[in-house]
């Protein structure tokens, strides 16, 4: 049973469609990358998933048993956060806030999964330092860990690496490996490296304003717009 | 210094204006903290100017000040959240069309009536000789429920401070919070203004926040030294005030003023 599956769907803002002819699914455990070019609409079928937006056309189904609030997402971070007072424990246990209901406090169930998610993204050791002390890669950690405390099953990752070093983004990447080989935690990743999606993901997602791929890795390796896309990159590193 | 407090407590009219004051900088502190983290300082700048015009135009109607003025600037409260979310570079200059839109016409309201007079030198730098027994209680009441609810909220308010998007993505209606915040600080400003002034009530929001901000790294943290700090820079100021005959509220702010520049300092020479 496919966790997330778009029929026919368009997204958009007053009344104007910034993607449509939405058709695909995301399955357990499936790892899917979502690429396309600044303005294909990755972003808005991003708030869609969210449910920040509802579907103009078409449906937007999940599956039985993830609620809309249960997906765990990791934004781009913003300029606020930066200079923001918070430990790190604050930061990763606000995660836990779709699952407060009606009561006031976090309870001690709430704590331990917060320290777990914690030692899962080896940042244990700094859950008593402020998150503005941290660096990026620590950042992104701290608020993969939070992602993780709202969810069990789906991670929604916009553009993750953006401003870390490479030798962060290669750490980071593994690290999204991970929860999705070991965890089994299904990721939906927005970015622009189409090389890392294709060494990395088990779907593709190509969008140009509509759809224009999707399908598994290999079949996207196959593909004209595949191959185009592919080439294309590697020419201009060649440049 | 304790027994000039207590010779202060001594005073009726005393005793209630510290016991709401202190109520208000508490309030005031605690919401300041989200407030300046939300860069929604210029907020309770612009609402105390609404504040200050209601109450004008209240003096002039002859009605009860608070029954009008807490309507009206919860009512400009939202208004504004409203056009700080909507257009963000558009909404700075909107905070500063309505108020000095709001003063104007508090200005034209008083002079219509009393004349510019002690009046208005009382409303914009605030007398302690304002808060009445019927103030007083109304202040206790809903100072009190400001602090309730704050508590209830904390966790919301700090997932919806520290990320309004990640908050809305896992089913927090980010929206009501915002508007909860915004009804608080503009009843917390109501309730000061009368007694700070209207020009530097909103100085109890945004000092205390800022100053424990140079120092302390965490929310909890930051939520608990401004509080502290709020509070005892009121005490301080009110004796201050008491014993050399300076305006009350100008002596606070001068309080949160001087703790402002020593946690600077430490926090540069800590760096």
């Amino acid at each position: 049973m496919a966790f997330i599956e778009c029929r026919d769907a368009a997204f958009g803002y007053e009344g104007k469609a910034a993607v449509e002819q939405l058709n695909f699914k995301v399955e357990e455990g499936n790892y899917l990358c979502v690429v396309g070019e600044n303005g294909s609409g990755k972003s808005t079928l991003m708030k869609g998933i969210l449910g920040l937006i509802s579907p103009m056309k078409g449906e937007l189904i999940l599956a039985d048993g993830l609620k809309k609030n249960e997906i765990g997402y990791l934004p781009q971070q913003t300029d606020i956060q930066k200079n923001f007072p918070a430990s790190v424990y604050e930061v990763v246990i606000s995660g836990r806030l779709n699952r407060l209901g009606r009561r006031i406090f976090f309870r001690k169930n709430d704590r331990q999964e917060a320290y777990e998610k914690m030692k899962i993204m080896g940042i244990y050791e700094l859950r008593n330092k402020s998150y503005q002390e941290l660096s990026g890669g620590q950042r992104q950690r701290v608020l993969l860990a939070r992602a993780l405390c709202a969810t069990q099953k789906v991670l929604l990752l916009d553009e993750p690496v953006t401003g870390l070093d490479p030798a962060t983004t290669k750490d980071m990447y593994q690290c999204i490996r991970e929860l999705n080989r070991k965890h089994g935690i299904g990721v939906i990743m927005i970015s622009h490296d189409i090389d890392m999606a294709v060494r990395e993901a088990t779907h593709i997602l190509q969008l140009a304003e509509k759809q224009v791929f999707f399908g598994t890795v290999q079949e996207y390796k196959q593909s004209n717009v595949g191959r185009v896309w592919i080439g294309e990159r590697n020419d201009d590193e060649c440049i | 210094m304790m027994s000039v407090f207590s010779e202060m407590l001594q005073y009726d009219f005393l005793r209630r204006a510290l016991l709401v004051g202190f109520l208000v900088s508490l309030c005031a502190a605690l919401l300041g903290v989200s407030l300046v983290l939300k860069r929604y300082s210029m907020i309770g700048d612009g609402l105390s100017h609404v504040g200050f015009g209601t109450l004008a135009v209240a003096t002039a109607l002859g009605v009860a000040p608070l029954k009008l003025t807490i309507p009206v600037v919860v009512a400009a409260a939202f208004l504004l959240l409203q056009l700080s979310e909507n257009a963000k570079i558009k909404g700075d200059s909107a905070i500063a069309l309505i108020s000095s839109g709001a003063l104007a016409i508090g200005v034209m309201a008083i002079s219509i009536t009393t004349g510019m007079n002690m009046e208005v030198y009382n409303y914009m730098f605030g007398s302690i000789l304002s808060v009445s027994k019927e103030d007083a209680r109304l202040s206790i009441v809903l100072c009190i429920a400001v602090l309730v609810l704050f508590i209830i909220f904390y966790n919301r308010i700090f997932a919806i401070t520290f990320d309004e998007t990640f908050a809305k993505a896992t089913g927090t209606k980010v929206q009501s919070y915002n508007m909860i915040i915004a009804f608080l600080t503009a009843i917390t400003i109501v309730l000061g203004m009368r007694m700070m002034g209207a020009m530097l009530i909103s100085s109890l929001i945004i000092f205390p926040a800022l100053t424990s901000m140079q120092i302390f790294k965490k929310f909890k943290s930051v939520v608990i030294s401004s509080a502290v700090l709020s509070v005892g820079c009121f005490f301080t100021g009110m004796i201050f005030s008491y014993v050399y005959g300076t305006p009350s509220g100008a002596s606070v702010v001068c309080a949160n003023l001087i703790v402002f520049l020593v946690f600077t300092l430490i926090g540069k020479i800590r760096q």
